[in-house]
C-alpha cells in the first residue's frame, strides 16, 4: 500500500471492527497522574547536578548590543557563567520549520528579546544576577513599534474571481466594514522549559514541545550537530496552542550552557518571558465587503486582510482562509498584506487564520443578513456554494446545515427577537448571536509502531505529543478497537523522539494523522492474524483477546510488530476539506456601564468520526472558552513608543476566568468522511475557536443594538454607544 | 531574587530602621520584591503579632489590622451591619489572595500601574524625578481625578472605597503614640511627590481599622471590570444612601479606579442629598464629580464610565 491517502477509504473499517471503544468518551489513560502531579513536565526533572540558567530580556525595542558587564555579575554568589552566543535563538522557531530559526542575540529585534543566559547554582542566584546583569545598548532610534503607523504590502498574490467592485455597485444590499482585531499570546498554563543533558557528543533535552520530529532538526541545525545526537522528550505539555510548535530561546540556551559547564542546564521561561518572546497572534485589520440580491444570495465576497510580523519572518496571520471556501458569490476578492514591526514574532496560535478571520465574517455575515432582511441561519444556508468558488472542487462532507439546525433547536434560537433591544432583564440587555465554525483539515505525514505482545498487550509508540487533548487515548482506542484489545491492556508511549516520527500536534492534525498511522500498523497485524487463522482479513473478528473466538495469545509466538505510515495524498488535492460547525451564544449587555456576560453558549460540530467523545467535547469547550476572550478581553498592548508589551502576564492580560465562563452545551455531529482519512475522522482542535467570537459580537448586537467593530468587546468601547440605560 | 534578612514579630511594632518592610499577608510586596520595585533589606514579618480580631468598638467595630480579606468578609456583623465593605473585599482578588490579604496590608496595596511595575520604564513613584512614561503610554487603567504632570496610577484597591463611604478610621502607631486618621484622608494625591502613596509615616504601623455605628440605608459596592473576576476596577462605587419620603435623606460615594485614593467628593453629594431622585439629578451630581476630569488618551472613557457606574448605583439604590 502507498503511503500516499490518495484514494478514499470506503470500508470504514471502524465501523465493522468489534470491540467497541472507538468513539467512547473515555477517560485521559495519564489524566489522573496530571491531576495528582505525577506526570513530570519539563522543568521538573530531577538530574543530578543540575545548573540554573535565567535569560535576560533587552530592555529596549531594536538595536544591537554593544558590551555585557560580565565581570561583576561573575563575581556574584553562586554565578557559573554568562552566554551571549552567537548560536542562541534571536527568535523561536516557526511551526513546522525543521530548520534553525534567526539566531545571534548581539542584534535586538524585539522589546524582551533575549541578550544572555546567566547560569548559577540555584534558580534564586541566577535570577539575582541576570537581574543586576547590565547591558549596554545601540538604540535603532527609527523603528517602528506601531502597526498603524507602517506601510504593508502584499503578502501573497490576491484571489480575485469575477468583478467584486461591480457586485457591490449593483448588489440589492451591501456592506464594507472594516474590522480589528488585537494581537494573541498563547498564555499556554506550562511556561517553555528546556533541560539540556549532554553524554559525550550526545544531547537529551526534557522540553515542551508540539512537533518533536520538527524540533529535533531545529535544535540539531541550531547547534551545528547531527541530528542522530538529538533526543527530546516530551511526554507531557501544559499546553501548547501553537506556541511550542517550534524549538524556543531555552532550548538552545540550555543545551549551549551545558555543553560548555559539562553538567546538566535547566532553563525555564518567566511568565513575563512567555509574553515577551513566545510567538504571538498578529493583530489584524479587516475589510469585508458583502454583496447580495434580493433573494438574499451572496454576489460578492471581499476579505482583506492586512496583518503584521517581524523583518524576514515568512509567516503572515492567514485571516482569509475559510472565507475562501464556506460561502458561496461569484464575485470575489481575498488578499493578505503584511506590515514589518519590531514587535514579537508573530506566528501559529490557535487555529491561525480562522480564529480571527472567522470571527470578523461571521459578525460580517450577521450585519449582511440584517441588511437583507433574512434570519441569520437562512441567510448562511442560503449561501453554501455546491462547489469550492473559483475551483469547481466538492466537499469532502459539510455539517454546516445540520449544525445550524441541530444547535438552533437546542439552543432555542425560535426565542431570539429580531430587533435588538428587545428583551432587558433589570439593567442587561439580553441578546442572542449565531455564528458558522469552520477550520480547514489537513492530513499530515505521519509514522507509528504498534506492537501486539505474544501476551495479548499492545504498545502503540510515536514521537507524537499530547499538549492535554487527548493523544495518549485516542491512540490507544484506535489500536484496542483495531486489534480486538481490552483498553486496558493496551499501552501509548509518546513524545520521546526516538520513536517513530508522528504528525506532531498542531494544525488539528494530530489525532487524524498519527492516528491514520496506527489504523495502518493495525491493518498489517490484522492481515497477519488472518493469514495464521487461514481466513479472509474480512472474516477476521478481533474482541477482547480473542481472534475468531481463539485465543489471540494462541496465534503468537512471538510479538508481532508494525510500523504504520500515512502522507497526504490525491484526496487533499481532489476535495476542500474543513470541519464545521455552529455558534449560539447569549449575551447580557449591561445597560448602564457596557459589561458584556456570557450567559450560554451552543456549539454543534461535524468532524467526521468522533474517536474520543470526552476528549473531543473537551477541545469543543476549551475553543469556545478561547472565543470569549477573543470577543471581550484578550489583548496584548505594547507601548508604542518602545515597543515594549504591557500586559505581560495574566492579571493583565486577560484570559476568561471561570465566572466568564457559563455553561456551554457541545453536540457533537455523528459523520463519516471516508475522504480525510482511513479514520473518516476530521480535525476538532482548532474548530471551536472559529468563529465562536463572532457569535458572541452578534449576541452583543442583538442585546443592545451596538455593532462594534473592534475586538475585544471592552466596556470603553460600549459605553459611549449604549442607548440611554433608563429611557430605553 | 535578591538576599534579605527576615524576622518574624511577636508584637506589632513599627519598624525601626531604614530597609525594613513590614510584611503580613505579603500578597502584593512579595510580587514587587520578585519584580525589584520593591527591594527591602529586612522584612519583619507580623503576621502572628495579633491584632487578628473584630471587636465591638463604640457602637460600631474595630478590625485589627491584621484581620484577613477572607474573615473580614465572612464576619456576620460585617455582612449585618456594613454589607458594603464585605461585598467590596469579594469583590477583590480571588479567595487565596483574601486568605493571606490583611486589613492593613490591603490599605498599603501599590498601583498597579504597569510602568510603575517595569523597572526599565520611568516613574516617579517608583524612583522619584525619572518621569512617568504613563502620561503619553498605556493608560486605560489609569486615574482621571487629582492627577498630576508627575502620576496618574490609581490606588487599586476595592477595600478602601468602602471604609471610606463608610466613613471608617485608621488607627495607627508611631514612635509617640496612637493617632487617628479618617480613612478618606489616609491616602493622598501624588502631586509632585508621587512616591508616596499616604499619610503613613516611616515610624508608624496600621493597627486597625474603626467603624463608626452603623447607618440606615441601601449599601451598594459596584465594580466595572473587564472580566467578572481577578481584574481590578475600571471604575467601582461604594455607596450608603438613605431615603426618606422619597427623597434623598443621606448618601456617601466613594469611587475607586478613578484618582491616587478613593475618590469622595463632598459637593456630588450635597447635590443629592434632600433631592428627589431622578436621571437628571443624577446626571447633575455626575457633572460634578466630573467636571475636572481629565483622560489621558486611553482612560478617556472613564469619564463617560463613571457617570453611568454613578447613575447605575443611584438607579439601584433608589428604585423601591
Amino acid at each position: 500500500m502507498s503511503d500516499s491517502y490518495d484514494t478514499p477509504d470506503q470500508r470504514n473499517l471502524l465501523d465493522q471492527t468489534a470491540q467497541g471503544v472507538i468513539g467512547q468518551p473515555l477517560d485521559r489513560p495519564e489524566g489522573a497522574l496530571k491531576a495528582c502531579g505525577q506526570a513530570t513536565y519539563a522543568a521538573e526533572h530531577d538530574l543530578t547536578n543540575c545548573a540554573e540558567g535565567v535569560l535576560v530580556g533587552a530592555t529596549i525595542g531594536c538595536g544591537r548590543v554593544v558590551r555585557i558587564h560580565r565581570d561583576e555579575v561573575l563575581a556574584m554568589p553562586g554565578v557559573l557563567a554568562i552566554y551571549a552566543d552567537q548560536a542562541m535563538l534571536r527568535r523561536n522557531a516557526q511551526g513546522t520549520a525543521g530548520e534553525a530559526p534567526i539566531q545571534d542575540v548581539t542584534t535586538v529585534d524585539y522589546y524582551g528579546q533575549p541578550v544572555a543566559l546567566v547560569v548559577a547554582e540555584s534558580f534564586e542566584q541566577a535570577t539575582a544576577a541576570a537581574k543586576a546583569l547590565r547591558v549596554d545598548y545601540d538604540v535603532t532610534t527609527d523603528a517602528d513599534f506601531d502597526p498603524a503607523a507602517v506601510e504593508y504590502e502584499p503578502s501573497e498574490e490576491a484571489d480575485e474571481l469575477g468583478d467584486l467592485d461591480r457586485a457591490m455597485d449593483e448588489a440589492a444590499f451591501s456592506i464594507d466594514r472594516t474590522f480589528t482585531t488585537e494581537a494573541h499570546n498563547s498564555a499556554a498554563m506550562e511556561p517553555h522549559a528546556s533541560i539540556a543533558d549532554w553524554d559525550g557528543r550526545k544531547l537529551t533535552l526534557y522540553g515542551s514541545f508540539q512537533m518533536l520530529k520538527y524540533n529535533v532538526k531545529e535544535l540539531a541545525d541550531s547547534l551545528g550537530v547531527a541530528e542522530k545526537n538529538v533526543r527530546i522528550l516530551s511526554p507531557y505539555i501544559g499546553g501548547g496552542f501553537g506556541s511550542k510548535l517550534g524549538i524556543s530561546h531555552d532550548a538552545v540556551s540550555a543545551a549551549l550552557a551545558a555543553r560548555e559547564l559539562g553538567r546538566p542546564v535547566r532553563v525555564t521561561l518567566t511568565r513575563q518571558q512567555v509574553f515577551e518572546t513566545i510567538t504571538r497572534r498578529s493583530e489584524t485589520r479587516q475589510r469585508l465587503r458583502l454583496a447580495c440580491d434580493r433573494q438574499g444570495r451572496l454576489t460578492g465576497i471581499g476579505h482583506e486582510a492586512w496583518v503584521t510580523n517581524l523583518p524576514d519572518e515568512g509567516f503572515a496571520e492567514p485571516v482569509t482562509q475559510a472565507t475562501k471556501f464556506l460561502y458561496a458569490g461569484q464575485n470575489r476578492r481575498l488578499a493578505l498584506s503584511i506590515g514589518r514591526v519590531q514587535l514579537t514574532t508573530a506566528g501559529s496560535v490557535r487555529a491561525p487564520g480562522e480564529a480571527v478571520g472567522m470571527q470578523v465574517l461571521e459578525a460580517a455575515m450577521d450585519e449582511m443578513a440584517e441588511a437583507a432582511g433574512i434570519d441569520p441561519i437562512e441567510f448562511r444556508k442560503r449561501n453554501l456554494p455546491a462547489e469550492l468558488p473559483g475551483e469547481g472542487l466538492p466537499y469532502s462532507s459539510r455539517m454546516l446545515t445540520e449544525a445550524l439546525d441541530r444547535g438552533a433547536r437546542s439552543f432555542g434560537w425560535d426565542q431570539r427577537h429580531q430587533q435588538p433591544c428587545q428583551r432587558r432583564e433589570g439593567e442587561w440587555w439580553i441578546g442572542m448571536g449565531v455564528a458558522s465554525a469552520a477550520r480547514v483539515n489537513i492530513l499530515s505525514k505521519a509514522e507509528a509502531r504498534v506492537t501486539l505482545r505474544a501476551d495479548g498487550g499492545v504498545l502503540v509508540e510515536s514521537d507524537q505529543t499530547d499538549l492535554g487533548t487527548g493523544s495518549y487515548a485516542i491512540l490507544g482506542q484506535i489500536a484496542a478497537e483495531m486489534l480486538g484489545v481490552p483498553i486496558d491492556r493496551t499501552d501509548v508511549a509518546l513524545g520521546d523522539s526516538d520513536l517513530p516520527a508522528g504528525a506532531g500536534s498542531g494544525g488539528s492534525w494530530g489525532a487524524t494523522s498519527t492516528g491514520s498511522a496506527v489504523f495502518r500498523a493495525c491493518e498489517a497485524i490484522r492481515a497477519t492474524l488472518a493469514h495464521k487463522l487461514s481466513v479472509d482479513v474480512d472474516e477476521l473478528r478481533l474482541k477482547d483477546g480473542l481472534a475468531n473466538d481463539r485465543p489471540v495469545t494462541e496465534l503468537l509466538d512471538k510479538d508481532l510488530v508494525e510500523t504504520g505510515r500515512i502522507e497526504p495524498g490525491k484526496t487533499m488535492k481532489d476535495y476542500s476539506q474543513a470541519s464545521y460547525g455552529a455558534f449560539f451564544c447569549e449575551a447580557a449587555v449591561n445597560a448602564f456601564t457596557g459589561e458584556t456576560r456570557i450567559r450560554r453558549m451552543t456549539g454543534a460540530f461535524g468532524f467526521g468520526r468522533v474517536l474520543n467523545a470526552k476528549t473531543a467535547r473537551s477541545q469543543c469547550l476549551g475553543g469556545m472558552v478561547w472565543g470569549i476572550g477573543s470577543a471581550l478581553t484578550e489583548a496584548m498592548e505594547f507601548d508604542h513608543r518602545t515597543g515594549r508589551l504591557m500586559t505581560h502576564d495574566l492579571a493583565e492580560y486577560h484570559v476568561p476566568v471561570h465566572r466568564d465562563v457559563p455553561a456551554i452545551e457541545v453536540i457533537l455531529l455523528e459523520e463519516r468522511d471516508t475522504v480525510a482519512s482511513p479514520l473518516q475522522a476530521k480535525g476538532v482542535g482548532e474548530l471551536g475557536i472559529c468563529g465562536a467570537a463572532g457569535a458572541v459580537a452578534n449576541a452583543i448586537y442583538n442585546a443592545c443594538g451596538v455593532r462594534l467593530h473592534s475586538f475585544p468587546m471592552t466596556p470603553d468601547k460600549l459605553v459611549g454607544r449604549l442607548p440611554d440605560p433608563v429611557g430605553a | 531574587m535578591r538576599p534579605f534578612d527576615y524576622r518574624r514579630m511577636a508584637d506589632l511594632q513599627p519598624v525601626d530602621q531604614p530597609g525594613d518592610r513590614l510584611i503580613a499577608g505579603g500578597t502584593n510586596l512579595l510580587d514587587l520584591m520578585k519584580l525589584d520595585v520593591e527591594a527591602p533589606r529586612r522584612l519583619l514579618d507580623i503576621s502572628r503579632a495579633g491584632q487578628d480580631r473584630i471587636t465591638e468598638h463604640e457602637g460600631g467595630l474595630r478590625i485589627g489590622a491584621l484581620v484577613t480579606n477572607a474573615d473580614c468578609a465572612a464576619d456576620p456583623r460585617i455582612r449585618a451591619d456594613y454589607p458594603l465593605l464585605a461585598k467590596a473585599i469579594l469583590a477583590g482578588a480571588s479567595p487565596q489572595l483574601r486568605n493571606k490579604a490583611t486589613t492593613g496590608g490591603n490599605l498599603c496595596q501599590r498601583t498597579r500601574c504597569q510602568y510603575f511595575m517595569a523597572t526599565d520604564t520611568r516613574c516617579n513613584k517608583r524612583q522619584p524625578g525619572s518621569g512617568c512614561d504613563a502620561l503619553q503610554g498605556v493608560n486605560r487603567n489609569h486615574a482621571i481625578l487629582g492627577t498630576s504632570e508627575a502620576c496618574i496610577a490609581t490606588y487599586p484597591g476595592d477595600m478602601a472605597v468602602a471604609l471610606t463611604a463608610l466613613d471608617a478610621t485608621v488607627e495607627v502607631l508611631g514612635q509617640g503614640g496612637t493617632r487617628l486618621i479618617p480613612v478618606a484622608e489616609f491616602h493622598r494625591l501624588p502631586g509632585d511627590d508621587p512616591a508616596r502613596d499616604n499619610v503613613l509615616r516611616d515610624d508608624e504601623v496600621i493597627t486597625g481599622v474603626t467603624l463608626p455605628e452603623p447607618v440606615a440605608g441601601r449599601q451598594i459596592y459596584r465594580k466595572i471590570r473587564d472580566r467578572s473576576s481577578y481584574a481590578f476596577a475600571l471604575v467601582s462605587v461604594g455607596a450608603v444612601i438613605k431615603l426618606r419620603e422619597d427623597r434623598i435623606a443621606r448618601v456617601a460615594l466613594a469611587f475607586g479606579g478613578l484618582a491616587h485614593k478613593p475618590w469622595r467628593d463632598p459637593q456630588t453629594e450635597a447635590i443629592l442629598t434632600g433631592q428627589p431622585p431622578s436621571p437628571a439629578l443624577f446626571d447633575q451630581a455626575a457633572d460634578a464629580l466630573l467636571a475636572k476630569a481629565k483622560g489621558r488618551g486611553g482612560n478617556d472613557f472613564k469619564i463617560a464610565l463613571a457617570r453611568r457606574a454613578l447613575a447605575a448605583v443611584l438607579t439601584e439604590a433608589t428604585e423601591e
